[in-house]
């Protein structure tokens, strides 16, 4: 039976929960997003033990839980690893589609990280393309002080 | 000595959009289990626990097992949740009775994908909110980025994913719980509306709501209930890292471990000889190649091919899905004990027209989380 069958017999409440809740940094990546908005810098960090360099940084290691503290400086050019292009819209989107997504290597990385792509044509995408992030003028110390990623 | 566990009972809803509430397409599915063991709740002589599966952004409510308490036995006695996909709890239903804490336990899981007004807007809530969730991740993006990786990687193109669906299709036609199969050629499919590249509609699995059931055993007791009874041998899960870029997105190797072990367990040494017939949990088309290669049951790369020489057929070496799966329609948290469900009628011999004759060992699969970041893997013989 459909919804719209359903509807019209069945009782419904309708629900919404609006959770309004504020999700602090830690120290950890508080040192990340001010290096981001002071300086335009992309912080990645250095397992030392199985050298590994994450991005996003995380003070864990997950593959061997050596504690991460040594913190390194990435480039603002990386390679991409995937791309979508998506065609569908939700609210939750930061901006109308298509949207591109791509899930970049930035040089001095060693895992990908997922980011928005712009400034290119969706045919000529293509993995191992190189990219480069566009900083938004005014910066708020959270991801989107990375405006997105566009070809080089 | 490992102790030996069986299922004695099974049970399923209908998977399509419905008026019920959780609390009673949960009970639907108990109903059934009940009445073909004839078992009650009495202390020591009948259930001894429940472990129900459900998700509190799925059901809108924290503890979303408190509705579901009532209708599994659990007032005044135990109840564990697990708020994951529902192949996880039999996995720990099955370790409950191995630890020798219960003997006889009952499992459900219960999902409604038609009650958000999308699907997409709760998976986007699982991604963390510093680095990810603004951005508008969602399961459905992250399964396009596997997806692309994956394909390119290996070669693998839409046709052959598109394959999966029209075998889902084609198989869920025999199958009297599933109410969205039709004729779906691929061409369709590579015609549907592109979501998210190379992700196109017909892709993904449909939208429907449901539950579904199963009642475990230790030997003893379990033979006592009934003569036909399904042995869990083995069963192991993995998990892979949360971040997307710090996996192997065109590889699966948490399925590749989740599968060892639980071969291992189960005394299997060459999975796509010794596995009569596999239901495993395919959210999108690409995952079908993707998830029987981490299985084993070919080689890297090679899922495709598994597609086109038919192998994964009804009638083929190792049929996969025969009930139709989850691309004809089964819900997130329902999916992977549906999955376990269904290789326990074919083993039972109770499949009717999705029947794989003679099959005496079957492998059932869950996942939960962005594109297969969790895999759960039980492998059940007569």
């Amino acid at each position: 039976m459909s919804r719209e069958e359903h509807n019209k017999w069945a009782y419904s409440i309708p629900g919404k929960l609006a959770l309004n809740y504020i999700y602090y940094l830690g120290d950890f990546n508080t040192k990340f997003f001010t290096e981001l908005r002071d300086n335009k810098r992309i912080l990645g960090v250095k397992c030392p033990k199985c050298n590994r360099v994450y991005m996003p940084p995380r003070s864990v290691c997950g593959r061997c839980l050596s504690k991460l503290d040594e913190w390194v400086e990435l480039s603002d050019k990386g390679t991409l690893l995937s791309y979508t292009v998506v065609n569908y819209s939700e609210p939750y989107q930061p901006t109308a589609p298509p949207i591109v997504y791509g899930i970049i290597k930035l040089d001095g990385a060693d895992t990908g990280f997922t980011h928005l792509l712009s400034e290119v044509d969706a045919e000529k995408l293509r993995i191992g393309m190189r990219v480069q992030a566009v900083f938004k003028d005014k910066r708020e110390a959270n991801i989107q002080d990375i405006k997105y990623f566009k070809p080089i | 000595m490992t102790k030996k566990v069986a299922i004695v009972a099974v049970a399923q809803t209908k998977y399509e959009e419905n008026y019920y509430r959780q609390s009673e397409l949960v009970y639907q599915c108990v109903e059934k289990v009940l009445d073909e063991t004839g078992l009650t709740f009495q202390e020591g002589k009948g259930i001894d626990s429940a472990v129900t599966a459900s998700d509190d952004f799925w059901d809108a409510r924290t503890i979303s097992d408190t509705p579901i308490g009532d209708v599994v036995g659990a007032h005044y006695r135990t109840e564990e949740k697990v708020a994951q996909d529902g192949a996880q709890a039999a996995f720990y239903a099955y370790m409950e009775i191995l630890s020798g804490h219960s003997d006889i336990v009952l499992v459900t899981a219960h999902c409604k994908e038609s009650q958000p007004i999308s699907r997409n807007i709760i998976t986007n809530a699982g991604f963390d909110p510093y680095f990810q969730r603004s951005l508008g991740l969602d399961h459905l993006v992250a399964a396009a980025l596997q997806a692309k990786r994956y394909m390119q990687t290996y070669g693998i193109t839409r046709e052959q994913c598109a394959k999966a669906v029209v075998k889902s299709h084609k198989n869920g036609k025999n199958n009297p719980y599933v109410t969205k199969a039709r004729n779906v050629t691929v061409e369709d499919v590579l015609d549907s509306k592109m979501l998210a590249s190379p992700i196109s509609e017909l892709d993904i699995h449909p939208v429907t709501d449901g539950a579904c059931a199963l009642i475990i055993a230790e030997e003893e007791k379990a033979k006592k209930i009934t003569d036909n009874l399904v042995w869990i041998k083995g069963a192991s899960d993995c998990y892979d890292a949360f971040y997307l870029g710090d996996r192997d997105l065109a590889n699966c190797d948490s399925l590749v471990s989740a599968a060892k072990r639980a071969y291992e367990m189960a005394g299997i040494k060459n999975p796509s000889k010794e596995i009569d017939v596999a239901e495993i949990s395919t959210r999108y088309s690409y995952q079908e190649p993707l998830w029987t290669e981490g299985l084993g049951f070919c080689g890297r790369g090679e899922g495709g091919k598994l597609l086109d020489e038919g192998i994964t057929e009804m009638g083929g070496e190792i049929p996969v899905n025969p009930s139709g799966g989850v691309l004809v329609g089964c819900p997130y948290i329902t999916a992977g004990l549906a999955r376990v469900v269904e290789i326990a009628l074919q083993l039972r011999g109770d499949a009717g027209a999705r029947q794989v004759s003679g099959a005496k060992v079957g492998l059932a699969h869950g996942t939960s989380g962005p594109c297969g970041q969790l895999h759960c893997v039980l492998i059940l013989g007569k």
